[in-house]
C-alpha cells in the first residue's frame, strides 16, 4: 500500500510541476526565437534581446518600475515590521480588530477596488498623481504581506530572550536592534523581497493612480500584450522572469546558510556548558 | 484558540508564580508603534473606501474631477449639507436596470467558485505529494512552488496566449498527434480564464494546504490502515477533516480575488466573458463614468465582504494558535 501511495504522490507532483513551469519554460525558450511569428521555431537567435537595449521608452518604464518598487518595498517593510510586532505583541488595545482587519483585508481585496479607492483618495485631496501615487499605493498593499511575513517569524521566537535584555536594564528601543531584529531578519529580508517583486508586477493598482508622466513596466507590457504576442515582449519577459529567479533563489541559499551556521554555533555553546 | 482556553491563560497570568512579567504600562513609544501602521492603513486603505461610498452616491459630470456635487470644506459647512443633499441613490437602480451588471456579478461568482474547486482537485494532490515527501526535498519543492508566485502575474498570463492560441503550441503539438484535425478555439472562450485562474492562483492554494498537511500526524493514517481501513477511506476519514483549516484558507485566499480579476478576464477570455472587475475596469477608463463604477466597487465589496471577515477570523485563529 505504501509503495502504491508515494507512487501516485510522485506522478501528482512531476504533473503539477509541470503545469506550473511548463508555459514559463516556453516563453523563455520562444524569445530565442529567429522568427518573428512566435509559435513558429526560425532558429536561435540573441537579436530581440538587441532590440531591446534600443527600445527607450521600454527601459525608462523599467526605471520607473525599479525606482517605485525599492522605495515602495522599503517603506512597506518598515511599516510592515511594525504591525506585525502590534500585532505579535501589543496584547489588546482599543481597535485590535479593525487594525488586524486592515492588515488581512488587502491580502485578498481584488485589486480594482484597492486600485479605484487609492485614486478617489488622491483626487479627493487634490493631489497630482504619478511617481510618489503609486509608490504610496504599492507600499499600503505591499505593507500587509511584509507583515505577515514577519509575523509568523515573531511567532516562533522565544520571548524570554527580550524579556532577559529588558531585565537586564537594555531600553526598549536598544532591546529591539540588538535582540529582535537579528532574529526576524530573514523574515524582514524576505518580507523585502516580496514587497519589491510584487511592486515589480502590479499593472492594475498602477494603471488606476499613475498620471500622465510615470508609466510603469506592466502597463507598458500590458498595452503591448493587447496587440499580441511579440518576441520582444518574450524577450522583456524572459529577463523579468530571470532576475527574479536569482534574487530569490540566493535569498533563500543565504538563509538557510545562516541557520546551519546559527545551529553549529548553538550546538558549540551547549557543548561548552 | 477558544474563548476558555483564553481565560484559562489569563487567570493562570493572574497567579503568582507564573513565567510571564506583570503587563508593562504602554509607554509613550508603545503608542507610536501602534499608531504609524494603524494611521497609514486607516488613511490609505479604510479613509478610501468612504470615498468610493460617497462618490457612488454622486452623478457624472462634465468636469474635473469628473463627479458631481464636490464637497468643500473652505466653503462653510451650507456647501456640505447641499452636496450631502444632493446625494442619490441613481446609480444603484441603474445597476439593477441595465442586465449587464448583474450578469457580470453571478458570472464573476461562478466562474471564481468553478476556478477555485478545480484549483482544489489540482493542487490537493500537490500539496499532499510534498507533504509525504522525503524531508530533505521538502525544502526545495516548497520553493518551487513558490518561485512561479514571484514571478509577474501578467508574464503567467502572457505565456497562455501563445500556448492557447489557434495557431499556438498547444493546437500544433495535437494536430501533431493526430488527436485533433481541427485546431481548437480556446483562447478568447470561458475555458482559457478557468485555465488562467487556476494556473495563476495554484500555489495560493498548495501553499497554506501543505502547511498543514506537513504537520499531519501520520501515526493516525497508519493506526487506521493497521485496523484495516483502506487509503481511500482513510482520506475521506482523516486526511480531508484534519487538513480542513488549510483547504479553507486555500479556497479563500484563491476565491476571494478572483471574483474581482481583471487581467486573466481581459486577455485570455472572449467578448463575451462577463467579469465584474472588467466591466468595472472599462465602466472607469472608457466610459469614464466614476459615480457607477464606484458603485460597482461597493456592491462588489458587499458581495465579498462575507467571505472576507471568515477568511480574516480564520487568520485570526490560526495566528492565536500558533502563539
Amino acid at each position: 500500500m505504501r509503495k502504491g501511495a508515494s507512487w501516485f504522490n510522485v506522478t501528482s507532483l512531476v504533473l503539477g510541476f509541470a503545469f506550473l513551469y511548463l508555459p514559463i519554460v516556453l516563453l523563455v525558450i520562444y524569445s530565442f526565437n529567429e522568427s518573428r511569428l512566435v509559435t513558429v521555431w526560425g532558429g536561435f537567435s540573441t537579436k530581440w534581446y538587441v532590440e531591446l537595449l534600443s527600445n527607450q521608452q521600454l527601459l525608462d518604464a523599467a526605471w520607473v518600475t525599479v525606482r517605485v518598487a525599492f522605495f515602495s518595498a522599503t517603506l512597506a517593510t518598515a511599516l510592515g515590521t511594525l504591525a506585525a510586532i502590534v500585532l505579535a505583541r501589543s496584547g489588546r488595545f482599543v481597535g485590535r480588530t479593525l487594525f488586524s482587519g486592515m492588515v488581512y483585508a488587502p491580502l485578498v481585496m481584488p485589486e480594482v477596488i484597492l486600485g479605484l479607492s487609492l485614486l478617489l483618495l488622491f483626487v479627493a485631496v487634490d493631489q497630482a498623481r504619478g511617481f510618489w501615487t503609486i509608490m504610496i499605493a504599492h507600499t499600503t498593499f505591499a505593507m500587509c504581506y511584509v507583515a505577515v511575513v514577519v509575523q509568523s517569524r515573531l511567532a516562533g521566537f522565544d520571548r524570554a530572550l527580550e524579556e532577559a535584555a529588558q531585565d537586564l536594564g537594555c531600553p526598549p528601543l536598544r532591546t529591539f536592534f540588538s535582540v529582535t531584529l537579528p532574529i526576524i531578519l530573514p523574515g524582514v529580508i524576505a518580507g523585502w523581497m516580496l514587497a519589491f517583486t510584487l511592486s515589480l508586477d502590479d499593472l492594475v493598482i498602477a494603471s488606476f493612480t499613475t498620471g500622465p508622466e510615470a508609466t510603469t513596466l506592466p502597463m507598458k507590457i500590458y498595452s503591448q500584450v493587447r496587440l499580441g504576442v511579440t518576441p520582444e515582449i518574450n524577450a522583456v519577459c524572459t529577463i523579468l522572469v530571470g532576475l527574479v529567479t536569482v534574487i530569490v533563489v540566493t535569498a533563500s541559499i543565504v538563509t538557510k546558510r545562516q541557520e546551519v551556521l546559527k545551529e553549529r554555533d548553538m550546538r558549540q555553546a551547549e557543548a561548552q556548558a | 484558540m477558544t474563548s476558555v482556553d483564553r481565560t484559562s491563560v489569563a487567570t493562570t497570568a493572574a497567579g503568582s508564580d507564573i513565567p510571564r512579567p506583570p503587563r508593562r504600562r504602554r509607554s509613550a513609544g508603545g503608542w507610536l508603534l501602534i499608531a504609524l501602521p494603524y494611521a497609514w492603513l486607516i488613511v490609505f486603505f479604510l479613509a478610501p473606501f468612504f470615498i468610493v461610498f460617497k462618490i457612488s452616491l454622486s452623478e457624472i459630470a462634465v468636469a474635473i474631477p469628473p463627479y458631481l456635487p464636490t464637497i468643500d470644506l473652505a466653503e462653510g459647512w451650507s456647501n456640505v449639507v447641499d452636496a450631502v443633499g444632493a446625494f442619490s441613490l441613481e446609480n444603484y437602480i441603474w445597476l439593477t436596470q441595465d442586465d449587464l451588471y448583474w450578469k457580470s456579478y453571478l458570472s464573476s461568482v461562478k466562474i471564481a467558485a468553478t476556478s477555485t474547486l478545480i484549483t482544489l482537485i489540482i493542487g490537493y494532490p500537490i500539496a499532499y505529494g510534498m507533504a509525504r515527501a522525503p524531508r530533505e526535498w521538502r525544502a526545495t519543492l516548497l520553493m518551487l512552488v513558490i518561485l512561479p508566485f514571484w514571478t509577474s502575474f501578467l508574464i503567467r498570463v502572457y505565456a497562455w496566449i501563445g500556448i492557447l492560441k489557434n495557431e499556438g503550441l498547444l493546437n500544433q503539438a495535437l494536430l501533431w498527434i493526430g488527436v485533433i484535425d481541427q485546431p481548437l478555439t480556446i483562447l478568447n472562450t470561458n475555458i482559457a480564464v478557468y485555465i488562467g485562474i487556476v494556473y495563476s492562483y495554484l500555489p495560493f492554494l498548495v501553499l497554506p494546504l501543505y502547511a498543514n498537511l506537513e504537520k499531519l500526524d501520520i501515526s493516525l493514517l497508519e493506526a487506521a490502515g493497521d485496523l484495516g481501513c483502506p487509503p481511500w477511506r482513510t482520506f475521506w476519514t482523516i486526511t480531508v477533516p484534519l487538513s480542513m483549516p488549510g483547504i479553507i484558507a486555500g479556497c479563500f485566499l484563491v476565491f476571494i480575488p478572483a471574483v474581482g480579476e481583471f487581467v486573466i478576464p481581459d486577455l485570455l477570455g472572449g467578448s463575451d466573458t462577463l467579469m465584474i472587475g472588467k466591466t468595472l475596469w472599462t465602466e472607469f477608463f472608457t466610459n469614464r463614468d466614476w459615480p457607477v463604477s464606484s458603485a460597482v466597487a461597493v456592491i462588489l465589496l458587499l458581495i465579498l465582504v462575507v467571505p472576507i471577515v471568515l477568511f480574516q477570523n480564520q487568520q485570526q485563529k490560526a495566528m492565536e494558535k500558533s502563539q
